[in-house]
């Protein structure tokens, strides 16, 4: 085996990818050849690192330093600096990981110091496409020890034992579900990973299918071996191609290894992995409309009871868990169970992944034990709103999600407590907004998303949530009424309380629980006709004060030419006059307030 | 089946486990309201109108899919349940075209039976945005108005389950998901065979056949036009539900009446064509058998049927008997036969068929279906249709005293009478067929092994020392699966019934609507219709068609004989592959 004296490690997930990572790995490797030293320095593409914002990001080890945002012509300096002369090229690194003239390594920043990495571990670690990378790090290691060591029973009681809970978004206590699906006799059955990401700005199971596809692969067949099923299906949406290529390569390779088809490891053991492309309908996140899809049929859930683990894919038992379950598995199986439940809180053991997004500085994926509150989540590992902006309001949970506020920020993560508060965990959506985001209007924007993704079966959903849209527009154009509100809130119950599926039952989350914490925004936007941010425009109104000095600037931009002079002369010298908007005709577009000389400032929006 | 306690209400009852919450209610005397739901076809707990409090459950439940449970807690009446079906329907209300008073469901519409149960006076979201309309004539069948959808899926379910065919499904998403075809082509090149069974199920005014009506009262006020009324046998078995009757009560003799009131000129039985089509069609039958015709021979009196083959299989459709549908080959007879007769120029008269059946509409439609230049029948009336004309006429169905057919061709045999269930021309065209072969007039003529409504029928026969083999479908569904099965060679038969609707005419696209309350009560509307037929064959003197002493002076006086040449120009044509999605 080769020994290298240096690792390059260069992202390879979605994100930097698509900030030509690849073209930075090439050029790297063409450089270390240019200076003779590529038998000492390895490159090594690797899945997400998480902190997405400060991407393209190249570690290079053994010291662990951490360059960000790297170009294409900053490999020459570190190639040349770095590695081969060992000095570290400062103006290139993460702006935390230089303090007082002090190198930090990549362990040491606070986006991941603060961290707790189970799910994520090989990410940013191992090339996700090199299987031995894989097994180097412990990989297939658990599937051994349950199909030597074990019998399906141990293997469900020690998910039992661990407490992991379903972190797609019900959080059902997975060694349940295995156990149940193991429940139900047949000559089929199925293992199907619900990798059909859909919310807005999450990206954890792509994240995990990119940088560790193996660990997927590994519990689903574990999960066969548990539960009595030879066949597995990933259903992951046709718009990650690289994690399909990944998963495509990793199926491949764990086929050469003897560790996937038939007679895994010469136990008798049989598993296969079949990959289905979904074409991207939200809706096909939710168990039995993926299962529809599976089948071909267009994805719309059918009725619960019966639950997929009874009559699932074909009507047969059928065991359904999202990536980010599954990646948890090895580890538990490896460890123990015991080991897994001594992280976190009482109902929620384990890490749990975040997309963190919206008005907060570090962009990215956090992996953080459970019971970390929200104040260290947005504020230690998120750095907070940029700008120096008040924190006003988090949604956790996805469009399904609900909205939490500052008096929230020291509640412990986890599943009953962001139920408890009118939110959920979901699959792990956190959007942060600050005081510049109008509360009706982010209500309205997650109802614009669900009422598109809405199937169109069920009334409440397909009817209600259009309805519940189309109250929030008439709130947000100052057209509301408090008959309307009235009939927001009860509408949103109902939706609740009547939709087939969980995507009509969670829909309203957002308007119930803005409605709840900021009903004074709605009632500005109702009663004063005021839309307190001014992020609703239609409510926004432009006034030219007594600063205008006539000069006109602002009536020759306006596009609907409503600036006129009023009949009031400001100099008698000029004879200028001061103008005036006709708000009648104002389309709110702020072309006015840019033309203005900055130094007279006449034009005011309120 | 073992039983469990619940408690509905707070009343303990005692039910079969297998049932579901709705079923439950029912024997409590309960009537939960429903829309989407249809025993077996649609269970989709899609429109949650029948929903219902559970303890223990967090959300209401739609009680039509969910099973009763030992110990089960429900509740029906609740404030919550109320406000949550009153809120549902006012929401389909909202997006739902209003204009009850012109719609052809207006008294007869299920969504409507609910807003007057729940007393909606006021609709909230009536200004508020509506579904795009898109109204679809351009099937010569089958009318669809998306204006008054409600999305339930009955239609899409039937098309799947009943008809087999899958041809209307969703598509879109969310509020703009509306009930359509594969990229949204017509009906007619979608690969419909506009059997018409999504009509018959459909609760509200969103599907209705292509009507007629008008034509036919222009007719029959035109003094200069002769009006000849044809009446199909399954339509007498099905009529009287349209004016309160029992399903199954046989109005052969009111129907008559009724139309003779209308003031048509004759009113004659498509029965005697019925008996015409098993001369032609038998004697077709025994030359292909004899001289090695191409077998095995498929009927051809369904238009649904003949749609399916032409568009699926048409590599079959030299097997397909030439004959053309008995209503059909009436046409021709009264414009040419009967004209000469009763001495009317045939270009005046104008050829009424009512038909159980929407796949009618688009036959008569056909370009072979004239004779020199004679178009063989001017309109199509389904059972609703003519039903709609007698209540339009003011003419009091129930008190009519039984009436005749008018004659010359008004005569038919029991034989001509059961065409209208599966496995009825069979056993007619048997009971004709095995005459001539023995020679004799048999008295075991009736055939119990091709009637009743198994999928797929089958039995071998003998007939003059010779075993026949034969089978019976109705339905898409099952016709595919037997002509898959012809195909592969897996089967080999002499004759072949196929009727496109599952339960043959009597449960055609035409026939009157059975409001799901009645469909989900348990009653088979085939088997129901089908005995009303069996019970007038068995009354009838003459059983056999070609013991019918007018089809006997037919073709004495003029066609000679079955088969021959004038029958041939008469009552023969041709099919042609029908393309499926054309690429234009």
């Amino acid at each position: 085996m080769q020994i290298y004296r240096s690792h390059v490690l260069i992202c390879g997930g979605t994100g930097c990818t698509s900030s030509k990572s690849l073209l930075i790995k090439d050029e790297m490797i063409s450089e270390l050849k240019r200076l003779g030293i590529h038998n000492e320095v390895q490159v090594v593409m690797t899945g997400c690192f998480g902190l997405c914002e400060q991407g393209p990001i190249m570690i290079v080890y053994p010291e662990g330093t951490f360059y960000s945002k790297v170009k294409i012509s900053d490999v020459k300096r570190i190639a040349e600096e770095h590695l081969l002369k060992g000095r570290i090229v400062k103006d290139l690194l993460y702006y935390e990981a230089l303090e007082d003239e002090i190198v930090k390594s990549v362990e040491e920043v606070d986006f991941y110091s603060k961290q707790m990495r189970i799910a994520l571990s090989n990410c940013g670690v191992i090339d996700p496409e090199n299987i031995d990378e894989y097994i180097a790090f412990d990989g297939y290691q658990a599937l051994i020890k349950a199909l030597t060591e074990m019998n399906p029973e141990q293997v469900i009681d020690e998910l039992k034992i661990s407490g992991l809970r379903g972190r797609g978004g019900a959080g059902f206590p997975t060694g349940l579900k295995w156990e149940f699906a193991a429940s139900y006799k047949d000559d089929e059955k199925y293992v199907c990973c619900n990798a059909d990401e859909g919310d807005p700005g999450a990206f954890m199971d792509r994240s995990i299918l990119e940088g560790t596809p193996h660990s997927v692969l590994e519990a689903m067949t574990i999960a066969g071996y548990a539960t009595g099923a030879n066949k597995g299906y990933i259903y992951v949406r046709a718009e990650y191609p690289i994690a399909v290529s990944r998963l495509e390569i990793a199926i491949k390779q764990a086929k050469e290894y003897g560790l996937l088809g038939d007679n895994i490891l010469d136990t008798g053991f049989d598993f296969d992995i079949e990959i289905r492309l979904g074409a991207g309908a939200f809706v096909c996140g939710e168990e039995t409309a993926l299962i529809e899809s599976i089948e071909g049929k267009r994805g719309m859930p059918r009725t619960k009871p019966p639950f997929p683990a009874e009559k699932g894919i074909w009507g047969k038992p059928t065991l359904i868990n999202n990536v980010e379950t599954f990646a948890n598995i090895p580890a538990i199986i490896l460890k123990g169970g015991k080991w897994f439940s001594s992280i976190g809180i009482p109902d929620s053991k384990g890490t749990k992944v975040f997309a963190l997004g919206g008005k907060i500085t570090n962009t990215g994926l956090v992996e953080i034990p459970m019971g970390t509150t929200l104040r260290q989540v947005i504020y230690d590992i998120g750095g907070g709103c940029p700008d120096n902006k008040k924190f006003k309001a988090v949604q956790t949970g996805g469009p399904s999600g609900g909205c939490l506020t500052s008096e929230h920020l020291d509640t412990p993560i986890g599943y009953d407590n962001l139920v408890k508060l009118g939110s959920m965990m979901g699959s792990g959506g956190m959007i942060v907004m600050d005081e510049d985001n109008c509360m009706v209007d982010i209500a309205r924007y997650f109802l614009d998303f669900t009422c598109d993704e809405s199937c169109g079966k069920c009334t409440p959903c397909r009817e209600g949530t259009k309805r519940l849209k189309e109250l929030l527009d008439r709130i947000c154009t100052g057209k509301g009424t408090l008959e309307d509100l009235s009939r927001l809130e009860e509408l949103a119950y109902y939706i609740q309380d009547n939709s087939l599926c969980n995507l009509g039952q969670s829909a309203p989350n957002p308007v119930i629980s803005t409605l709840k914490h900021f009903r004074d925004e709605y009632l500005a936007h109702v009663i004063d006709k005021k839309c307190p941010t001014g992020v609703c425009k239609d409510l926004l109104q432009y006034f030219i004060t007594d600063r205008c000095l006539g000069c006109g600037s602002c009536a020759r931009v306006c596009p609907k030419d409503c600036i006129t002079p009023t009949g009031e002369i400001i100099s008698e010298k000029t004879g200028k006059r001061r103008f005036v908007i006709d708000n009648s005709k104002c389309i709110k577009c702020g072309a006015c307030i840019q033309a203005c000389p900055p130094k007279v400032s006449a034009i005011v929006r309120q | 089946m073992k039983n469990v306690n619940i408690k509905i209400n707070g009343m303990d009852f005692e039910v079969p486990s297998n049932y579901t919450v709705l079923e439950a209610c029912k024997k409590a005397n309960i009537d939960i309201p429903t829309l989407c739901y249809l025993k077996e076809i649609n269970e989709t707990g899609a429109c949650r109108m029948c929903v219902v409090e559970v303890e223990g459950a967090r959300s209401l439940q739609a009680s039509c899919v969910l099973k009763v449970r030992e110990g089960m807690n429900v509740k029906t009446n609740t404030k919550r349940v109320i406000n949550s079906r009153t809120t549902t329907l006012e929401l389909l209300l909202a997006n739902h075209n209003k204009d009850c008073l012109k719609c052809n469901r207006n008294g007869k519409c299920e969504l409507q039976d609910l807003s007057e149960r729940f007393h909606i006076r006021d609709i909230y979201f009536d200004s508020f945005e509506k579904r795009t309309p898109h109204y679809d004539d351009s099937s010569v069948s089958i009318v669809r108005d998306q204006s008054k959808c409600i999305l339930c899926g009955r239609c899409v379910s039937a098309c799947q389950k009943v008809a087999g065919m899958g041809i209307l499904t969703y598509i879109n998403r969310g509020f703009e998901a509306v009930v359509g075809t594969g990229f949204n082509y017509k009906l007619e090149e979608a690969g419909c065979i506009y059997c018409g069974q999504c009509i018959n199920v459909c609760p509200v005014g969103a599907l209705k056949e292509k009507s007629h009506i008008d034509q036919v009262w222009d007719a029959i006020n035109n003094p200069n036009v002769h009006v000849v009324v044809q009446t199909a046998p399954a339509v007498r078995a099905s009529i009287g539900e349209e004016f309160g009757l029992e399903m199954g009560t046989r109005a052969t003799g009111k129907m008559v009446a009724a139309i003779k009131r209308l003031g048509v000129d004759k009113v004659f039985d498509t029965n005697f064509a019925a008996d015409l089509t098993i001369m032609e069609e038998g004697y077709e039958l025994l030359d292909r058998i004899q001289n090695n015709g191409v077998l095995p021979m498929l009927t051809s009196c369904s238009p649904g049927w003949i749609r399916l083959i032409e568009q699926y299989y048409p590599e079959f459709i030299h097997n397909l008997s030439s004959c053309k549908s008995p209503h059909q080959m009436f046409g021709a007879i009264i414009k040419s036969y009967y004209a000469e007769k009763a001495n009317i120029d045939p270009k005046d008269i104008f050829v009424v068929s009512v038909m159980p059946c929407s796949a009618k509409k688009s036959e008569m439609n056909r370009d072979e279906m004239e004779v020199n230049g004679l178009r063989d029948v001017d309109a199509v009336l389904t059972t609703r249709e003519i039903s709609n004309i007698i209540r339009e006429a003011g003419i009091r169905f129930n008190e009519l005293e039984d009436e005749e057919f008018d004659n010359p061709l008004g005569e038919y045999s029991g034989a001509g009478v059961i065409f209208g269930a599966t496995g009825g021309v069979m056993e007619a065209a048997l009971r004709t067929v095995a005459d001539i072969l023995e020679n004799k007039d048999l008295d075991d003529f009736e055939y119990n092994n091709v009637r009743g409504i198994e999928g797929i029928k089958e039995a071998s026969i003998e007939l003059g020392g010779k075993t026949v083999n034969i089978a019976v479908a109705h339905g898409g569904e099952n016709a595919k699966k037997l002509m898959d099965m012809i195909k592969s060679g897996e089967k080999e038969y002499h004759f072949v019934e196929i009727m496109g609707c599952s339960g043959g005419c009597v449960n055609g696209g035409g026939q009157p609507y059975v409001k799901a309350s009645i469909r989900n009560s348990g009653v088979d509307i085939r088997l129901a219709r089908a005995k009303a037929l069996y019970e007038e064959d068995e009354i009838k003197q003459v059983r056999k068609s070609h013991q019918n002493k007018q089809i006997q002076l037919l073709y004495k006086e003029f066609l000679e004989k079955p088969n021959s040449h004038k029958s041939h120009e008469l009552l023969h044509t041709h099919y042609k592959k029908q393309e499926i999605f054309p690429i234009s």
